[in-house]
């Protein structure tokens, strides 16, 4: 394992932001640029040989690291157990990187080696290049990505939505995107047609994003 | 001359040989399919998003609903990537009982699969056969989790409870007469170790009567020997796992080359195919049949003979027993906080497999160190085998589609999530 992360230091030298090995798996951080060069060096190298694209999913950090109660406080004020709708979130871990990511899970049946590639999409139109051409079972991946993140991938051959319904607005898996969604279906007897509605469940939060700080989990992670 | 044109046939998605809520579009030329595209996502609950908005162990119950005929190997998966996360791992014993039910529930899905797939040709019998056995592997899980299908059994840290001592029985009622109630209740009379047991020596002639039914049957063998093949570095490339893959001639297993749980113990084979067509993937499975009962067996032994702890003693992950409640304010505390507001899982990410009886079932899990998932991906073995279905069924007649739709074993739970 460790022995993977020293390889790919060596080969891709600067070119990668970041290589860590975290509870025995590799995790690479790329630039977008470097995606497609990267992907044809990782499966086709001797000492790479990752001939499977396992899972390909787009991640949204916008809420990383923010949480609806920090006990410590919560503990200070009394627990109030509702959390009220807009309340200010409290924030237990930094992010400085872009919000949206596609994490790749590779797997080499040869070599019986993992590795997770981590790309940020850095612009604002969200593109990325599509890897399809290297792994086929990328195809359905990044289209489910586009579906539920809104990321578009340069290349795709067919880059429809996948899971959502047809003429769906949105990409639901984003974290601002609400829970019950934006509109509802029903079968109107008047116009005796299905007709879409604006919902009308009231959000709420049934048990909220705790940040637990106390001594079971200090000196972990830190 | 007029103009030949191919005609699109949309097939689903209420169709009984879908399996499913799937729509396939499908382009024809004649009788032969030139482009299938199919439509998924009738079934898209959002589980991964739900995920998000709760607490690490009430979204257990959500692996259950993925793969909703492969229960507990789900959630294994996601149990794994939690105690990855934590750093926790459950004890021996229960490592034996999540490999002995990992195996059962192989079987339960491969009986439903053979069943259905057999049923799409046209062989009705074999059907009515696998669930007289799934009945019986049901009445285990329903004897160690109360329910029959949707366990929630496996827990960070462990599983739920140990093996219960004694079976539920039937009651004699106005169909079944008092006698014919003592012969339904004759191997439930010991523990279900010895129910496991028992099943086991029966299972191996059952698989004999399955095969008896269709392995040389002509019909059978007319419908999927050559259908639907694919080569071993294509189905590399197109992310197949599971016995789709292993019929393709790629020995390649998870229990095997990343072992889990208790599975670098066994002893047990992996059947690999030569042609990669449905026939191979039938025999694949079959054979995977007879070495999960090989499997269970070793399980069973060890576990007669190990009693033991079967959750970790963590009171901040695990709940505290009942009695101690009773009159201890202290495991009153952890067993409030533990199911209202759960544990905080150190900030991170995991991806944790296991082989499940369709293939690679992953759970990718990102941890902001709070109490709630921060984000939880899902590999369903289905999803890319489905996705490949385009290529695998060119050139095939309409009726070879749904053969091979049976073959790759589909699942909407999972696939659509």
């Amino acid at each position: 394992m460790t022995s993977l992360v020293h390889t790919l230091r060596q080969r891709f030298a600067d070119q990668l932001v970041s290589v860590t090995q975290v509870l025995e798996e590799v995790t690479v951080e790329l630039p977008s640029q470097y995606l497609l060069d990267a992907s044809q060096i990782l499966r086709d190298a001797a000492e790479f040989q990752f001939d499977m694209l396992i899972d390909l999913c787009g991640v949204d950090y916008a809420d990383y690291g923010l949480v609806q109660w920090v006990t410590e406080a919560a503990t200070d004020e009394g627990f109030s157990r509702g959390v009220e709708q807009g309340a200010q979130q409290q924030r237990i871990l930094d992010w400085d990187k872009p919000r949206f990511a596609v994490v790749y899970h590779l797997l080499s049946t040869t070599l019986n080696q993992r590795l997770r590639l981590r790309v940020f999409c850095e612009q604002d139109p969200l593109w990325l290049d599509s890897v399809v051409t290297i792994w086929e079972s990328a195809n359905w991946y990044e289209r489910e990505a586009y579906d539920l993140y809104g990321i578009l991938f340069r290349g795709h051959p067919d880059m429809r939505r996948l899971l959502t319904d047809y003429g769906f607005i949105g990409h639901p898996f984003r974290k601002d995107f609400p829970l019950s969604g934006q509109v509802e279906m029903r079968y109107d007897a008047k116009q005796q047609r299905v007709i879409y509605e604006p919902v009308n469940i009231e959000p709420r939060v049934l048990v909220p994003k705790v940040g637990r700080r106390d001594n079971r989990y200090l000196g972990e992670g830190e | 001359m007029a103009e030949i044109r191919n005609y699109t046939l949309n097939f689903g998605p209420q169709h009984p040989a879908a399996h499913g809520v799937l729509r396939l579009v499908l382009e024809l030329d004649g009788e032969v399919i030139t482009r299938a595209d199919p439509h998924i996502g009738l079934l898209h609950r959002g589980t991964e998003k739900l995920a998000e908005t709760k607490p690490f162990n009430q979204n257990i119950g959500y692996m259950d609903r993925l793969d909703y005929v492969s229960m507990m190997c789900n959630e294994h998966a996601y149990v794994r990537a939690i105690e990855k996360l934590i750093g926790i791992e459950a004890p021996i014993r229960a490592q034996y009982i999540r490999t002995m039910f990992d195996e059962i529930t192989r079987i339960l899905n491969h009986l439903l699969w053979l069943g259905a797939a057999a049923l799409d040709i046209g062989a009705m019998s074999v059907f009515l056969y696998c669930f007289r056995e799934r009945e019986d592997l049901f009445d285990c899980y329903e004897a160690v989790s109360g329910a029959r299908m949707h366990a929630t059994y496996y827990r960070p840290g462990g599983v739920y409870r140990d093996l219960p001592d004694n079976m539920p029985q039937y009651q004699a009622s106005k169909w079944h007469n008092e006698k014919e109630t003592e012969q339904r209740n004759a191997n439930r009379k010991g523990s279900l170790l010895d129910f496991i047991t028992d099943f086991t020596e029966r299972f191996p002639a059952r698989i004999d009567e399955y095969e008896k039914l269709l392995t040389n049957n002509r019909i059978w063998k007319q419908r999927n020997v050559d259908i639907g093949v694919v080569s071993a570095d294509r189905a590399k490339q197109l992310g197949f796992s599971g016995p789709m893959l292993r019929a393709s001639g790629v020995e390649w297993d998870l229990r095997k080359m990343q072992p889990y749980a208790m599975y670098d113990k066994m002893d047990f084979d992996i059947p690999v195919g030569l042609r990669g067509d449905c026939y191979d993937r039938y025999l694949v499975r079959i054979e995977e049949m007879r070495q999960s009962n090989r499997i269970i067996r070793q399980c069973v032994r060890w576990l007669r003979e190990h009693p033991g702890p079967v959750i970790v003693d963590d009171p901040k992950v695990a709940p505290p027993k009942r009695v101690q409640m009773k009159d201890d304010m202290e495991a009153m505390i952890h067993h409030f906080k533990l199911f209202t507001e759960g544990y905080c899982v150190p900030a991170g990410e995991a991806y944790a497999a296991v082989e499940a009886p369709k293939g690679e079932f992953g759970a990718y899990l990102i941890s902001d160190g709070a109490n709630k998932p921060y984000r939880l991906k899902l590999r369903a073995p289905g999803f890319p085998h489905l996705a490949a279905f385009d290529e695998m069924t060119r050139g095939h007649m309409l009726a070879d589609g749904v053969a091979i739709l049976s073959s790759q074993d589909i699942v909407f739970g999972e696939i659509d999530r």
